[in-house]
């Protein structure tokens, strides 16, 4: 038995006295692609961001590769994490957001660099290789020199999956990626996403695209008031829901 | 420090000191008052002149606006002598003070005539009013609340501006101080005071300003 | 008005004003640096999650800026001796202008950081780098070139707030203006030329700025 790319069990989240996440249990192998839908305040995001620390959590275990992020046991208290090991941790995995969040300082190249310098301790000159190859991946490489504010929003948010990506994680978040998105810009980002799926990505996505979900995933989890309400093969889950609350929630995402 | 002697030497000096600080506020109330009724003006001529008197007036805001306080002070007190008008240091140095002060409520009257919206004046016209009535009635009460903000922050500018006439020997709260410091060498703690003294004043006038502020805000 | 214009005077020590120009310059540069520095640290401590740092940055500002500058330049170079802090004239006049500023751009660099987007932040974290290094290489500098014509005019006014620096009879533009005044009587040339100077250098600097700006700007 290999160790999962991601384990949550048990986990909980709160933000002050409101309980976003009621206990939650996944478990991701290599490969796996997961996708997180249900309406919004499910809690769906807040789990996303959990798996890098950019939400702590109060209760339960996020590991990723076997190790717990964020936190230790330390004589059978919880301790934080120091912010270099959390710095770290964050690194294992890649993050795409809603709002692309490129450093509009920064062109294109620049954007994907960076990680690659200051954090994986690349030379220059290895880092923009690294760089040009996996915007031209994403098909940005012609606009690589580029600024963020230069760029659609479809192109901006290949950038942003190049740069998360080409730090190498174990695993990929996706983070609504398509949301903020014109819809004739759509279909060039999720292609990008379908690649990496096809290359053996390991990817956790949160998604309203339920078509892309169905033809991507290889498990769909389907979440309602920070539970895991549903979970299985995107067969099962888009046609044949066992929940009516999955059935109302598919009907009016006009699957 | 010692804060007995301080007080002490405070306390003996109250008349003189309670003196400074009416000067101040004098000082501060002309010239804000003034440089307020002469900026509307200024605003108004900067936005509503033909292009001549826009130029005239561009150039005088932009005059004002670029020479220190302090030298405007001072050239105010020197040439207003010279060219035979008689003033005392105190009206040299409110004349001074009411200038810089109606050049930066000028634009900042200009500033938010032109930032209220175009349909606004549109709307006003085409259900009759005339000139007059759409400056009243509509763009006048939404500009004075654009303004508020920024017209306090200028009234506290000109309190603090007001120090710079104890160098042209205005007795006012700076300088009654100052002499106070002369005969008791307790410089440490009554510049500590003046200042904190200012600090009182310009405090509430931010205060005020606020309550003001939120008073007379539109509801949303 | 019969007064005999003779600039013959004023153009004779026109070398002294445009010393005095350039040190008045030099004195706004170096202190904006300092004051800039200053005035991240008081930004972040004003965002601080902790509270006694919150209320010593925001005490800073609010005691700094309803305190006139002519107050606090006359407390370091006078008052501070006394608790044994002496200072040069200029270091002196540096000092106070740096602090002076500080708590302005405090205000400019707070509100700079709250408008900048969080998820800024949150990509530079997902990346592995440290809170610091995301201060440091992302957040900062975008903020700083958000912020640019606001540093830009604090900077303007930070020139012009060099003349007070006459007061303690540091040389600069004013100083000598004032001494070209008493020295030749010459009160209306040296008083408009001393203040074109100003409002020259200042439309320049703006110019200039509005370069930098443009050069530095993100592209879009």
């Amino acid at each position: 038995m290999t160790v999962p790319v991601l384990e949550i069990r048990n986990l909980h989240k709160r933000f002050g006295s409101v309980e976003v996440l009621k206990g939650i249990d996944l478990t991701m192998q290599k490969s796996d692609v997961v996708s997180l839908i249900g309406a919004s305040g499910s809690g769906k995001t807040t789990l996303l961001r959990c798996v890098n620390l950019l939400e702590d959590y109060e209760e339960g275990v996020v590991a990723v590769a076997g190790e717990q992020i964020g936190y230790v046991e330390r004589n059978g208290k919880r301790v934080r994490l120091r912010e270099r090991e959390i710095a770290r941790q964050r690194a294992m995995t890649g993050m795409a957001f809603q709002q692309f969040n490129l450093f509009p300082h920064m062109s294109a190249i620049r954007n994907v660099m960076l990680g690659l310098v200051k954090t994986r301790k690349m030379s220059k000159d290895e880092a923009y290789a690294t760089a040009e190859s996996w915007l031209e991946r994403v098909g940005m490489a012609d606009r690589k020199d580029h600024y963020p504010g230069q760029l659609s929003g479809g192109q901006q948010q290949r950038v942003a999956i190049a740069r998360a990506i080409a730090m190498n994680p174990q695993l990929m978040l996706f983070d609504e990626v398509t949301s903020a998105l014109d819809p004739e810009l759509v279909g060039e980002v999720l292609s990008v996403i379908k690649g990496l799926a096809a290359d053996g990505m390991t990817m956790l996505l949160v998604t309203h695209e339920m078509q892309f979900a169905h033809d991507v995933s290889n498990k769909v989890v389907f979440m309602q008031d920070g539970r895991i309400a549903e979970e299985g093969s995107p067969d099962q889950l888009f046609y044949h829901p066992k929940s009516e609350r999955l059935a109302a929630f598919l009907k009016n995402s006009k699957f | 420090m010692d804060v007995l002697q301080t007080l002490d030497a405070i306390w003996s000096a109250r008349v003189p000191i309670l003196h400074g600080l009416g000067n101040t506020i004098l000082i501060s109330l002309l010239s804000i008052v003034m440089g307020t009724i002469l900026g509307v003006v200024v605003g108004l001529l900067l936005t509503y002149g033909n292009w001549f008197v826009r130029l005239i007036v561009r150039l005088y805001s932009d005059f004002l606006r670029g020479t220190p306080v302090f030298v405007l002070i001072l050239a105010c007190f020197y040439i207003l002598s010279v060219v035979g008008i008689q003033l005392t240091a105190f009206q040299a140095g409110v004349f001074a003070l009411t200038l810089f002060c109606s050049s930066h409520v000028g634009e900042i009257v200009r500033g938010s005539l032109q930032a209220i919206p175009a349909g606004q004046t549109e709307a006003a016209k085409s259900i009759g009013l005339t000139f007059f009535g759409t400056f009243f009635s509509v763009l006048l009460p939404q500009a004075l609340r654009m303004i508020l903000p920024t017209w306090v922050n200028t009234a506290t500018e000109i309190v603090k501006a007001s120090t710079l006439l104890s160098i042209i020997g205005v007795v006012e709260l700076l300088l009654s101080v100052q002499q106070v410091i002369s005969r008791t060498y307790l410089s440490l703690e009554l510049y500590f005071f003046a200042g904190f003294v200012f600090f009182l004043v310009n405090f509430t006038i931010e205060k005020v300003g606020r309550f003001v502020e939120r008073k007379v805000a539109l509801p949303t | 008005m019969d007064y005999d214009f003779n600039f013959a005077a004023v153009w004779r020590d026109f070398d002294l004003l445009l010393s005095g120009l350039g040190l008045g310059l030099v004195l706004a540069v170096v202190s904006i640096a300092i004051g800039c520095l200053i005035g991240l640290l008081a930004a972040f401590g004003m965002l601080s999650r902790h509270a006694p740092v919150r209320w010593v940055s925001t005490a800073y500002v609010s005691a700094i800026r309803n305190t006139p500058i002519l107050v606090l330049i006359l407390f370091t170079y006078f008052a501070l001796p006394q608790l044994g802090v002496r200072l040069g004239k200029i270091e002196s006049f540096i000092v106070t202008l740096a602090i002076y500023s500080g708590a302005y751009l405090t205000e400019v660099f707070r509100s700079g950081l709250v408008s900048l987007p969080p998820g800024l932040r949150e990509a530079g974290l997902t990346i592995g780098l440290t809170e610091f290094r995301t201060k440091i290489l992302i957040t900062i500098p975008v903020m700083f070139r958000n912020v640019l014509p606001a540093l830009g005019n604090n900077f303007i006014s930070l020139f012009k707030d060099t003349s007070l620096a006459a007061a303690i009879a540091v040389p600069e533009l004013t100083f000598y203006a004032r001494k070209i005044n008493v020295e030749t009587f010459r009160v209306i040339e040296t008083w408009l030329v001393a203040s074109l100077m100003y409002v020259l250098a200042c439309s320049i600097i703006a110019a200039l700025l509005r370069q930098v700006e443009a050069r530095l700007a993100i592209p879009r």
